[in-house]
């Protein structure tokens, strides 16, 4: 709690008050830096049309990494929203076998599995207390093995095109050409996540993560909370996964490793693992540095196969950085300051 | 503890008194017992079809499936005891079992530089990732992640497809067998007695129980917390800088993406959750994981011998996981110890008392 003592009920904080005490500082540093040198070596890029493009494949990322904020905030994980996105796009491509009038039955489906596996992963967590990363590395391993079993190890079945365009196609511009569909989607997921964390649930969730017992005493529903959070994943799991669809097609890799790449992507934005602590905005420039640092790494003609160590080492250096700056660990480590001595009710 | 005091005096109080009960509880026993029973079940379902579980070739099947996962288990064990973790020893496997075979270079008088330098570079690594987690502050997950993605971009770029060769002397670490025991799973299973021996009776174990009980406490009682936790990462790589040497002796040479896309970073981590092992630290051991390692490895080859969809296997060792550890959950003898979080705060109170037992608190 003592990490938000400027967000009090007395009204939303500032911008700045929220940097100083949300550790997002160094993304934004970071991602300024990235946009600039991309802007020295390849002024083309912010070409609207070229800026379009990539932020419409960064989007099913930025949206995957505000599902497992809320995750990551509530003190939790996620693991098994990369196969989550893989399970819906074999799902769609089964069921909708390219069949235009299938498309929205479809993806009404899609969001219920998406719902019913965020609430077996909460409750599982929650009322069974299973640590939430073996309860979704079990999912992971659920899913993974369900979906290869239900095609036979090959996905079959074709996406509609009133499915791909959700990913593919946008609104046409003047300027900008076109303005895809999957960064309008990606911007009102951006407003309902930071419409989430300033209503009360999302208070709630914080706090959960900060300190349970005393979120518990403070008369908050621990258990419902962070189930939401789970589900939250799970339904933003599914947009991404639509959107995945759309523009990259049906393989049976879709979605591998997106997991690690969504929880890296918050962490990098300087949301604390463990919870209690980070912003949805850093989270989403988390994920657009990873998706811009992915890009300049092309564009300096490195192999590809070099970027996992880049990735690695910056990772390393960000969290390293955010941790040192804002003195996490001896927070965590060393005797923590005192609770504020104001009277608990606690008989 | 300053913040629990104030907030639940009451359970902070009780915590202490408390601990020696928990022995008689301990997970390790019903893991076993687990594993017997799978052994009677398997054994009743094969002899059903005429086949007989302990025959030498399943047995031996069983055991070699087991000891690479039992290798890379047994690290993992010591980190997670310590409330870190790895999800570096895939890749870790993976560069030792390259560099092995690069240094071995098919010359039989190289095998013991090219063990020392695999097990070496493995053991770097494990050194990297203490310090940076100790020193630099960096959650274990995220600087294991970073330090396994450092390694696959350095393999994908450097070693594409499999590399150099193992002599045939050396190969027989993946072959070879005593009886009906391969040697590979001998050398897991003394490993796994030292490493027992060493959390049980040395200082350096003893530490590592109490770093990851809590890691406030045991500084103020004059452990070295850091170091402990170091000295566990270094362990945990070198353990999976074996499982690479046994890889490149099966494998006769050095591979790079098959090992490290394997999975074996949360299998091995399933594994020793399986075993009994708290998540949450602190709390566990090493007898327990290989019972865990050995419970795949039956259900692997039980699973084969049945000639059942290799998927379902992946459906049912989710469901099982999920089960074991739930069960755990519900034994647990402290609920508030109960709910386990990847928490750095090391109070006690990060528990959320449970609905259902509410009771208990009484």
């Amino acid at each position: 709690m003592s990490t938000r003592t400027g967000a009090a009920p007395g009204g939303p904080p500032s911008f700045l008050a929220q940097l100083k005490q949300n550790g997002s500082g160094p993304v934004l540093v970071v991602l300024a830096v990235l946009v600039a040198v991309m802007a020295v070596l390849n002024p083309g890029f912010y070409e609207p049309p070229s800026l379009m493009a990539f932020l419409r494949n960064a989007a099913p990322l930025v949206i995957l990494a505000i599902g497992q904020y809320f995750v990551i905030v509530a003190g939790e994980f996620d693991l098994s929203v990369g196969s989550l996105v893989g399970a819906q796009v074999v799902i769609a491509a089964r069921l909708i076998n390219g069949e235009e009038d299938r498309t929205w039955p479809v993806i009404a489906l899609m969001v219920g599995f998406g719902l019913l596996v965020g609430l077996v992963n909460g409750l599982i967590t929650t009322l069974l207390r299973v640590p939430s990363f073996i309860t979704t590395l079990g999912t992971m391993l659920v899913l993974y093995g369900a979906i290869r079993m239900w095609t036979g190890g090959s996905p079959t079945g074709a996406l509609s095109e009133g499915f791909r365009q959700w990913g593919r196609l946008g609104i046409d511009m003047p300027v900008l050409r076109q303005l895809p569909y999957a960064l309008l989607i990606m911007i009102a997921l951006a407003v309902v996540g930071i419409l989430v964390m300033r209503s009360s649930y999302g208070r709630v969730l914080m706090a959960t993560g900060d300190n349970d017992t005393a979120a518990t005493f403070a008369g908050g529903r621990v258990w419902l909370v962070r189930t939401g959070a789970f589900v939250l994943s799970s339904l933003f799991a599914t947009v991404a996964g639509i959107l995945v669809g759309g523009f990259a097609g049906v393989t049976a890799q879709v979605g591998q490793g997106m997991e690690f790449t969504a929880i890296t992507a918050v962490v990098l934005g300087g949301v604390l693992l463990g919870g209690g602590r980070g912003w949805v905005v850093g989270a989403m420039a988390g994920a657009l540095t990873y998706q811009l640092l992915e890009r300049l790494l092309v564009q300096l003609d490195m192999p590809s196969t070099l970027n996992p160590t880049i990735q690695g080492v910056i990772i390393i250096a960000a969290v390293a950085f955010a941790a040192d700056r804002w003195r996490t660990r001896r927070g965590r480590t060393a005797p923590q300051t005192p609770a504020e001595p104001e009277p608990v009710g606690v008989a | 503890m300053s913040t629990t005091s104030t907030v639940a005096p009451a359970s902070a109080g009780r915590a202490t008194p408390r601990a020696p009960r928990r022995n008689p509880l301990r997970s390790v026993p019903l893991i076993s017992v687990a594993l017997l029973v799978l052994l009677v079940v398997a054994g009743i379902l094969l002899a059903s079809r005429g086949e007989n579980l302990l025959s030498a070739g399943s047995i031996v099947d069983i055991l070699t499936r087991s000891s690479l996962l039992g290798f890379i288990a047994i690290g993992q064990t010591l980190v997670i005891l310590c409330r870190s973790l790895d999800l570096s020893v895939g890749y870790v496997a993976a560069l030792s079992s390259l560099v092995a075979a690069v240094v071995m270079d098919g010359e039989p008088s190289r095998i013991l530089l090219g063990v020392a330098a695999a097990l070496g570079i493995a053991a770097a690594v494990g050194l990297f990732n203490g310090i940076v987690t100790t020193k630099l502050g960096v959650h274990a997950f995220i600087t294991t992640l970073g330090s396994g993605l450092i390694i696959k971009g350095f393999l994908d770029t450097r070693y594409p497809g499999p590399s150099g060769s193992v002599p045939s002397a050396f190969q027989g670490f993946g072959y070879t067998r005593i009886g009906v025991l391969p040697v590979s799973a001998i050398i897991m299973l003394v490993i796994a007695a030292a490493g027992a021996l060493m959390l049980h009776r040395t200082r350096l174990g003893h530490s590592m129980f109490a770093v990851g009980g809590n890691i406030d406490v045991a500084r103020l009682s004059g452990i070295r917390t850091d170091r402990t936790l170091i000295l566990a990462h270094v362990m945990c790589s070198t353990m999976a800088g074996l499982a690479g040497l046994l890889l490149a002796a099966r494998f006769s040479t050095g591979v790079g993406a098959q090992i490290y896309g394997a999975g074996y970073d949360l299998d091995s981590i399933a594994a020793v959750v399986l075993g009994g092992t708290l998540l949450l630290g602190g709390r566990g051991g090493i007898g327990g994981t290989i019972a865990a390692v050995l419970i795949l490895g039956v259900l692997d080859s039980l699973f084969n011998q049945l000639q059942i969809n290799p998927f379902f296997r992946d459906v049912l060792r989710g469901v099982i996981i999920i089960a074991a550890v739930a069960l755990y959950a519900r034994r647990q003898i402290d609920p508030k110890k109960a709910r386990v979080r990847f928490r750095d705060t090391t109070s006690p109170s990060a528990a959320e008392p449970p609905p259902a037992t509410e009771g208990g608190r009484s």
